[in-house]
Formats: C-alpha cells, sequence, structure tokens
C-alpha cells in the first residue's frame, strides 16, 4: 500500500510542476498588464510606466520571471497585490482562503448526508415512488444552473421566510465562541446548499445505480447464500463495494466545489476565494489571479491525490499489486 | 430408499413475468428427491433451468421471477412461502451452495477469514476467536497448508481453483445436510476440475452430506454421482440410477447427449450432437417441449406435452414412446 501511496505522491510533482507552468503561461498569455486602461493620465510620463514595469520585472525575458516566481513561492511568497496597493497576497487570499474552504467542506458534509442514504433507499426499492421522486429531483437538480437555484432560494427562505441570512459569513463580529461557530455555519447554510445541489444529484443517481449493480453481483449471492441478513447484506457486502467510484468522485468534486464556487460566492456575496477571483480579473491584478489559479489547480490535484490514497485503502484489490 | 429424503422438491414451478408480459416457465413441474449421503446430478444444456431450480431451493429467486407453485422440504419443513427471516437460519447452515465462477463469488474488499469467521459467527453464535479457530480448521480441510497466512489473503491473491476450495470451506463450514453445487467446475481448468469434485465428494462422506451437483458434463456424472435428473426446458425428461442412464437411457434427449459423449470403446468417427438449439423459456413448444428437436417426433407429441412415468426400479422417463411399455 505505502508503494502505491508513494507511486502515487511522486507522479503528483510533476503535475504539481506542469500546474504551476500553466498558471504562468495563463497569465502571460493574457492580453495587457496592471497599467493596461490606466495609462490615460497625461500628467504622468510614459517613462515613469516603464520604470515601474523593470521595477516590477515585467520586462525580464520569461524564463526569468518564472523562475523568480517559482522562487517567491516556495518561500512562501505570493508577491503582492498591484490593485490593493501592495498588500501582500498571502494576507490578502488567506481568510477568504478560509471561507471557501468551509464553504466547500460544509457543502460536501451536505451532499454526502443527503445523497448517500437516499441513494441506498432508491436502489432498495427501485422503481418506487421515492426512487422516481428523487429521479426527478436529481435531473432538476442537474439542470437548474447554480446562479438560478441560489437567486430562488434567497427569494424563498431569506426574504420571505427569513429563516436564513442570504449574504456574507457572519452576522456581526460581536459574537464569539460557541454563538459565533452557530452564527457561521447559519450563513452557510444556502450558499452551501446550492454549491452541493449539482453534486448531491450527482451522487445520488450515481450511489442508486452503483448499489443496484453490486446487488446483483455474485458475491451478494454468496452472502445471501450464506445466510447472510438483509442488512448485512446491504451495509456490509454492499456499501463498501459501492462507495469506491463514489470515492473517486468525491476527490474531484472536492476540488471542483472550492474551485467551482465562484458563482455561488458571487450570488451570495460571500467573501470567499471566487469573489476575490473575480474583482482580481476586472482589475487585472495579476499576482492575485496566478495566486489563486495555482490554490485552484493544487486543489484539484491534492482531490486525486487524496482520492487515490482512499481508494488504495478501501479496495485490497490497487492495495496489493 | 427406506430412510426419509433431506430434500424432496415436489411440483416445483417457477416462473419469470417478463417485461413483454410472457412467461418464462424456467422450472415447471419439477420432481426429486435426495436422501442423506447421496449426490445426484442434475444434467442438461445450458438454459435448461439447473440454476433456476438450485436458487428456488435456497428461495433466492429474484424479481421478476417467482416460485408459483409447489413444494420443497427440507427434512420434513417446508420452505417455499418460508419467511425471508427464517430462510437466513437454514442458508449457510442447512444448506450449503457453491456457484459456477469463483472468480467472482467472493467479497473482493473482505479477506478470506473474515468471509469464513462470517458465516461460522451467524449460525453457530460462537466467539470470535472460536471462529477464527474453527476458519483455520476448515481451511486446513479443504486443502490449505498454509491457513494462517490465506485467512489474511483476499480473494484476488487466490486461483480460481483455490477460490473454489474457500467457496467449499464456506459452504461446509456447518455441516449443512445438504450441498448444493452449481457447476463448480464448469470455470476451472481441466486439471483442477478433479481436484475439486474429489475434494467435494470427500467432504460428502465426511459429514455425510446429501449433494445436488448440477453440471452439463456426464463425464462428471458418470464419476460422482449415484442418481441423475436431466433436465430439458424447465422439465426432468429422465431420472435414475446412474447404471441406468447410461446403460438404458430412454428418452431421445439423453441419448442424444450420451451420443455426444466422445467415447473409447466405440469407434465411431464422428460426435453424434442433438440438431437445433433449446427453445427460449417464454417460447416453449405446446408439446413436449424436445418435440421441435427430437429425431423421433409423433403427431401427439406437438399436441400434448407427456408426463414423466417411472417403472418399478424408479427409472421414469417423460416421452411418449415408452407410454406403452409402462401400462
Ligand atoms: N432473471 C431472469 N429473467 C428472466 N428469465 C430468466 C432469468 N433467469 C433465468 N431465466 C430463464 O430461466 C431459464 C433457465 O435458466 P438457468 O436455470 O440459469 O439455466 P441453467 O440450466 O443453464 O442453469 C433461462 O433460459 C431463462 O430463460
Ligand atoms: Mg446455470
Amino acid at each position: 500500500m505505502y508503494k502505491y501511496i508513494i507511486r502515487r505522491i511522486l507522479v503528483f510533482i510533476p503535475m504539481l510542476f506542469a500546474l504551476t507552468v500553466m498558471v504562468f503561461a495563463l497569465a502571460q498569455a493574457a492580453p495587457g498588464d496592471p497599467f493596461t486602461g490606466r495609462m490615460l493620465d497625461p500628467t504622468v510620463n510614459p517613462e515613469v510606466y516603464q520604470q515601474q514595469r523593470e521595477a516590477l520585472g515585467l520586462n525580464d525575458p520569461y524564463p526569468v520571471q518564472y523562475m523568480n516566481w517559482m522562487k517567491n513561492i516556495l518561500q512562501g511568497d505570493f508577491g503582492n497585490s498591484i490593485y490593493y496597493n501592495g498588500r501582500s497576497v498571502l494576507e490578502l487570499i488567506s481568510q477568504r482562503f478560509a471561507n471557501t474552504l468551509y464553504l466547500g467542506l460544509f457543502s460536501l458534509t451536505i451532499t454526502l448526508v443527503v445523497s448517500i442514504p437516499i441513494g441506498i433507499y432508491s436502489a432498495k426499492k427501485p422503481y418506487s415512488i421515492l426512487d422516481y421522486a428523487t429521479t426527478g429531483f436529481g435531473f432538476l437538480g442537474l439542470a437548474i444552473p447554480n446562479f438560478f437555484f441560489g437567486l430562488i432560494a434567497i427569494y424563498i427562505f431569506a426574504i420571505h421566510f427569513g429563516w436564513f441570512p442570504s449574504q456574507g459569513t457572519v452576522s456581526s463580529n460581536d459574537v464569539t465562541g460557541f454563538a459565533e461557530l452557530i452564527d457561521r455555519l447559519h450563513h452557510l447554510v444556502l450558499p452551501g446548499i446550492t454549491l452541493g445541489l449539482a453534486g448531491t444529484a450527482t451522487y445520488m443517481r450515481y450511489m442508486r445505480s452503483e448499489v443496484l449493480d453490486v446487488l446483483g453481483s455474485d458475491y451478494i449471492r454468496t452472502a445471501k447464500a450464506k445466510g447472510m441478513s438483509s442488512n448485512n447484506v446491504l451495509y456490509k457486502h454492499t456499501l463498501r463495494n459501492a462507495l469506491i467510484p463514489i470515492i473517486t468522485l468525491m476527490g474531484i468534486e472536492f476540488g471542483v466545489l472550492v474551485s467551482g464556487a465562484v458563482i455561488t460566492e458571487q450570488v451570495f456575496n460571500f467573501p470567499g476565494l471566487g469573489t476575490l477571483f473575480l474583482q482580481s480579473i476586472t482589475n487585472r491584478d495579476y499576482p492575485v489571479i496566478m495566486s489563486i489559479n495555482l490554490l485552484f489547480g493544487v486543489f484539484i490535484l491534492v482531490g486525486n491525490l487524496l482520492a487515490d490514497i482512499f481508494y488504495c485503502v478501501v479496495d485490497p484489490r490497487i492495495r496489493y499489486d | 430408499m427406506t430412510n426419509p429424503a433431506v430434500l424432496s422438491v415436489e411440483d416445483l414451478k417457477t416462473y419469470f413475468y417478463l417485461e413483454n408480459s410472457n412467461i418464462a416457465k424456467a422450472v415447471d413441474r419439477v420432481n426429486f428427491s435426495i436422501h442423506p449421503g447421496e449426490t445426484v446430478a442434475l444434467v442438461g444444456e445450458s438454459g435448461s433451468g439447473k440454476s433456476i431450480t438450485s436458487l428456488s431451493i435456497m428461495q433466492l429467486i429474484d424479481k421478476p421471477g417467482k416460485i408459483v407453485n409447489g413444494s420443497i422440504q427440507l427434512e420434513g419443513r417446508e420452505l417455499v412461502q418460508l419467511s425471508n427471516r427464517k430462510m437466513t437460519k437454514i442458508r449457510g447452515k442447512e444448506v450449503g451452495m457453491i456457484f459456477q465462477e469463483p472468480m467472482t463469488a467472493l467479497n473482493p474488499v473482505y479477506t478470506i477469514g473474515n468471509q469464513i469467521i462470517e458465516v461460522l459467527r451467524k449460525h453457530k453464535k460462537i466467539s470470535k476467536k472460536d471462529a477464527r479457530k474453527q476458519a483455520i480448521e476448515l481451511l486446513k480441510t479443504v486443502g490449505f497448508p498454509r491457513a494462517e497466512a490465506t485467512m489474511k489473503e483476499y480473494p484476488h491473491q487466490l486461483s480460481g481453483g483455490m477460490r473454489q476450495r474457500v467457496m467449499i470451506a464456506i459452504a461446509i463450514s456447518c455441516e449443512p445436510k445438504l450441498l448444493i453445487a452449481d457447476e463448480p467446475t464448469t470455470a476451472l481448468d481441466v486439471t483442477i476440475q478433479a481436484q475439486i469434485l474429489d475434494l467435494i465428494n470427500e467432504m460428502k462422506k465426511k459429514f455425510n452430506m446429501a449433494v445436488l451437483l448440477i453440471t452439463h458434463d456426464l463425464g462428471v456424472v458418470a464419476e460422482y454421482a449415484d442418481r441423475v435428473l436431466v433436465m430439458y426446458g424447465g422439465q426432468i425428461v429422465e431420472q435414475g440410477t446412474k447404471r441406468q442412464l447410461f446403460k438404458s437411457a430412454k428418452h431421445p434427449y439423453t441419448n442424444g447427449l450420451l451420443e455426444s459423449l466422445p467415447s473409447l470403446d466405440q469407434s465411431s468417427d464422428r460426435l453424434g450432437t442433438i440438431k437445433g438449439t433449446v427453445p427460449a423459456a417464454d417460447n416453449f413448444p405446446e408439446g413436449c417441449r424436445f418435440s421441435t428437436r427430437c429425431p423421433h417426433v409423433m403427431e401427439k407429441c406437438i399436441k400434448t406435452n407427456p408426463d414423466i412415468l417411472s417403472d418399478d426400479s424408479g427409472h421414469g422417463v417423460r416421452c411418449f414412446l415408452y407410454e406403452e411399455e409402462e401400462k
């Protein structure tokens, strides 16, 4: 097993390298620089802009720029925001990153808690009313765009009923301790559900078909022929096998959740990476864009790595090759 | 056969209600019984209803299939209509079963030990430690010299023959009265087949089990069976002792099967074959099910399905050719 995991981590390193090259190349390929659109001020001598560019290293050859960038990143220096008057990117990102991470984890938890039991239940009673209902919900969940669902959720649950807040992460900075935790969770409910909607629908369908598939397999017939109870057959023999592909999906989903929160965060005015990302694009704040891009990429890679490791833990066939 | 039967199946009908509203009569009015220490072979081409017969005994017929009629008694206890809860106390304990595909019959994510201990603990209500000890003993009995190590292994680490040995260990773990082996060697190498069948035979003697051996290989029948049931189109078309079947087979289908067997003492240079294919279970002919392929087909065979009639020695045949003889 360790061999497999080590091998998998070794593959992770070149992928990470490729990611940094891509993030860098994309930023270079994008037209304009932080000064584009601001050179209109006729009182400023264009020479000054050139000096600024020179000072920022923007005139160096690309490989040199890349090496400098990487060197800094490896030392934990993600550069300074150009737009936010030179504040450090790390400082700018870290709180928002935490917010996005909580949102992602919260959403994933809701997704799993809802979708897996429903998936199992529909597989246990295929073609029952509940099965049809969840199938219908599943298609709806996949078909409705996130932002639209978010707006409807705000309208119904925040404005009409007033059950949940519609924006932000906390009501005020005064609450602390346990009350703060509850307050934060309260704020996560609507964006969390919105973000997890498509995932919930997907997992539900996936779980259903996996469980049905496994229930029809030979080893399940063996378990029944051994006299195992229906619960044992379902929860011991079926579930673990049915979860194997779900775990893979989950790793990928986790990366997607974090990076895919851009639109949801926008709808709920949620101070996460996604909103910062959009702002930075409008402002052509390249150091911030590159860092967020890198972070999203790393998340997807780490999600995949985790999925592979979990996969190897639950499936002995992978563990012992 | 004065001692009571371990298993007696009477007038069993297991039908599948297909989506196109056809009914597949996979098992149709089947009667037979098995006595302690006896190996009864159930032979027939693929699709003739052998597996469905065995799964009916286990009460493991899933939708769209259903046992629509008949009685299955295990030592006098009726199994048809028994609740699933009660059946779980019989499956694996009173009746053990081995399947055709050892490669997929074991759960890939649990160790061999786990899968044997589980069945022991379920039926014997013993501690984990005792179950472990017994599991190791069982593995040794079925031919694993390094049983302790095997306990920790996963199915994919074993060969097909070894996995089938594990299946045998599981099936006999609670010393069942009846062992059902559904084509236990069909998926295995020829060299391993005899080892597995010998092991089953050895276990049968050790525990004085009754064995229902399902096969389509008459060579296996000749070697291991005491009595034979020949199945065609969901029905038993001939039954008798092994001797009766090999020396004086009556049914044209049995004769066809025998002719397709390569034999040493006959110098025929061509194997006989039965022309045509088995009709689908939802599309049997109205009369005798074999009438579409029978070389001796008569007019009445097409209209009516003959009953199975037995002579005094218990040799039974479902064929109009022998109708007069019996009367
Ligand atoms: N799940 C099913 N759905 C519909 N028909 C089935 C099903 N399982 C078996 N049958 C029918 O039962 C017949 C007998 O099958 P089976 O007992 O598996 O044959 P075999 O003698 O090869 O073991 C098949 O030809 C098929 O028509
Ligand atoms: Mg079969």
